[in-house]
């Protein structure tokens, strides 16, 4: 046997080994996904989220101002009666790139709030009216007052919640994602979520106190009840009063409050890359005049 | 760092300085007038783009320090006051935490360059072994680095990594002790593993200017692995390298850049948004992946000490390649066989990587106890007898000939700047 073909029969081995290997691993995963029976569902989520239209996806994404307005008066009126926003604070509302309300809007929404301050001169606290500058205030004073309220599990916070859950996008998607600029998992999973409860199948038990949702991520059942009713937010700006909407303006407000400078990133972004192609334009040209004279 | 300076300065000022401090002929013998083989490719301008990206981590990191608090009940927050309050906080964030896995890519493009080229056999092993030492560092670096946010992956993955040192038999769990400051990972780890994180890059930088000192003394290797011979064999570093390694350096900033603005996410984990909770440990704890393929190799393995035995042994194995290959042949552009096992071997290490992050059961495990034995054995079977079996193919007389083919003698391009022409 000569060399030359002794070599390509071992490449062939090997390479035929490798493939095989990746088969087998293809396979398991495979066989892993078909045995969930309805009733039974072993993955989680169980549905996974679709790929939704957002203002902030892609090369030139900008938040929609009106959305994240109406996504803010959602959290407001709803999410913010169980969940803290820990991160937030009243002067972010006036921000740009933001739901950019105007400085005496924030102001006002600041002060609709009583905010305990202190201790003052005599070793006192006090409440005062909500500034600029204060946090958004928690519905709970402390994590365990929260459980307690809320069947033994305290509603998480919400700051970074749109940064914070991510369903296994799985190959090859997670490769794509990388090109598409896929970073819209977590609002297409807390709009799944919020819009996703519904009967669950016969044959499954759900303990009490808890909601079947197949878009959660840790298993068939969250302790969240469903939080949107139709007709709950009043819009003043003529958008449509439903479920599907208003999780649409919260999951875009929850991405904006988990990212507040991505405007500001994706402009900065685009800059950044231009600059740095036409200089390595110039430098490829440099190069090419330099190395012209010498064999290389 | 080669010998005598040739450095002639002309004005008064820096002849003072040359005849009390030789600095500046010390930049003008390595960086301009340096001899580089002329057929280098673009796989060799990776050592400038990680000189690059070591400043360029230690130059964001210092700025993040300024703001960072290495508290367990702030660290978190402090972070999330850095992307949000702090003046391009989250550039600097993004830049910093995505600049560790170019770092990485980097290095790990460098490294196979080396593997592919033979740029560890001799006179190169020391500069071999100075750059896995490099390597050995940056993975402690980069580790503790992504313990600092103090997110639930930096929580666990810091529990999970030191805890292996567990495995050492009778000593194990007084290691574990005193590397962790207490009894579990808290607010002493934290403090130590951000003193440690400032301290190593300053160390990694020690170590790379005797990477590029023992990098001098033999000059670099080249695509066809055959050693410079004579002075048309090479071009100085200034003009010609410099501007190829900024092309070079430039590209690979648009790529680290395309990350940082647009994807700054992609590499990270989901769960690090949520602060560190001992009480609560996520579904799967997954290192950062340029981990991954030695997190495979030692979940692959049943026991835990030979696990923890096999993911070191699986860097150490690299610290003797130089003696492992037995080829007298460096590049493998003259070497049939090992070219083609150099290819497999780069798809297994890929294919541990995937593997790493995938949980260690059914298919994925049996993969991953296959692409294990396959690595190990590429290093300590394939390659000793490669060098016994294998025919190379002819070698150039001299790098000049391989450019210029036959021979033939060069006219054009002697070893000057090409403004004397």
């Amino acid at each position: 046997m000569t060399m030359k073909s002794l070599s390509t029969k071992l490449a062939g081995l090997g390479l035929g080994l490798m493939l095989g290997l990746g088969a087998i691993g293809a396979g398991a995963a495979l066989a892993a996904e078909e045995h969930g029976e309805e009733a039974q569902p072993t993955h989680f989520p169980i549905i996974k989220p679709t790929l939704e239209p957002w203002s902030f996806a892609g090369l030139f994404g900008r938040f929609d101002t009106a959305q994240l307005q109406r996504g803010y008066q959602v959290y407001k009126e709803v999410c913010a009666s169980c969940h803290s926003m820990s991160l937030m604070s009243f002067r972010n509302l006036a921000q740009e790139g933001g739901p950019h309300f105007t400085e005496a809007q924030a102001r006002t929404v600041a002060a609709s709030y009583q905010v305990q301050d202190g201790p003052n001169d005599a070793g006192d606290m006090f409440e005062r009216p909500g500034r600029l500058s204060d946090r958004f205030p928690s519905p709970f004073p402390n994590p365990e007052a929260a459980a307690a309220a809320n069947n033994g599990k305290a509603p998480p916070d919400l700051s970074l919640m749109a940064k914070a859950r991510a369903v296994e996008r799985g190959f090859p998607w997670f490769v794509l994602d990388l090109f598409t600029q896929y970073e819209e998992g977590g609002p297409d999973y807390i709009h799944g979520l919020l819009t996703g409860y519904k009967e669950a199948p016969a044959g499954m038990q759900i303990p009490p106190g808890l909601h079947y949702n197949p878009h959660f991520v840790s298993g068939p059942a969250i302790a969240m009840p469903p939080p949107l009713s139709d007709g709950q937010v009043t819009y003043t700006d003529g958008a449509p009063q439903t479920v599907d909407q208003y999780s649409r303006d919260v999951s875009a407000f929850l991405m904006w409050t988990a990212e507040p400078h991505l405007d500001a990133r994706k402009r900065a972004g685009f800059q950044v890359i231009i600059f740095l192609i036409v200089f390595a334009g110039l430098l490829y040209v440099t190069k090419k005049k330099i190395w012209s004279k010498v064999a290389h | 760092m080669s010998g005598p300076s040739t450095y002639q300065p002309q004005h008064p000022a820096l002849k003072w300085l040359e005849t009390r401090l030789p600095i500046l002929g010390l930049v003008h013998s390595s960086f301009i007038v340096f001899p580089n083989p002329r057929n280098l490719n673009y796989f060799w301008t990776f050592g400038g783009i990680l000189a690059f990206m070591l400043v360029a981590q230690i130059a964001t990191g210092v700025v993040l320090a300024m703001h960072y608090t290495p508290h367990v009940t702030l660290a978190f927050n402090s972070v999330e006051g850095i992307m949000r309050d702090v003046n391009s906080g989250w550039m600097l964030r993004y830049l910093h935490a995505n600049g560790a896995s170019m770092f990485f890519i980097a290095v790990y493009i460098h490294i196979f360059r080396g593997l592919y080229y033979g740029s560890y056999k001799a006179p190169r092993e020391v500069l071999w072994i100075l750059g896995m030492i490099i390597f050995l560092l940056m993975m402690a670096t980069g580790f503790m680095g992504y313990v600092l946010p103090w997110g639930q992956m930096s929580f666990w993955g810091a529990t999970v990594i030191t805890n292996l040192f567990g495995a050492i038999p009778l000593v194990g769990q007084t290691i574990v002790t005193w590397l962790w400051g207490g009894f579990s990972v808290d607010n002493p780890t934290l403090n130590r593993f951000f003193a440690l994180h400032y301290l190593l890059p300053f160390i990694i930088a020690g170590v790379v200017v005797l990477h590029i000192w023992a990098l001098h003394i033999p000059g670099s290797n080249n695509p066809t692995g055959v050693s410079v011979k004579e002075k048309q064999d090479t071009l100085p570093f200034h003009p010609y390298f410099t501007v190829k390694d900024a092309l070079g350096l430039v590209v690979f900033l648009i790529f680290y850049c395309y990350f940082v603005f647009y994807v700054p996410n992609y590499l990270g984990h989901a769960d690090n948004y949520i602060e560190a909770n001992p009480l609560v440990t996520p579904a799967h704890i997954v290192p950062e992946w340029y981990f991954l393929p030695f997190y495979a190799i030692l979940r692959s393995i049943p026991d835990k000490l030979l696990g923890v035995i096999a993911m070191f042994g699986a860097i150490a194995v690299l610290f003797v390649v130089p003696w492992l290959d037995t080829s007298k042949v460096r590049s493998a552009n003259f070497r049939p066989l090992y070219r083609q096992f150099f290819w497999i071997w780069a798809v297994a290490a890929v294919g541990l990587g995937y593997i790493g992050a995938m949980p260690p059961e059914g298919g994925y495990l049996i993969v991953g106890r296959i692409l294990t034995v396959y690595y190990f054995a590429h290093f300590l079977i394939i390659l000793p007898l490669l060098g016994l079996f294998e025919k190379p193919r002819p070698l150039p007389a001299s790098i000049t000939e391989a450019v210029l083919g036959g021979g033939a003698p060069v006219t054009a391009g002697a070893p000057s700047g090409p403004q004397t022409k």
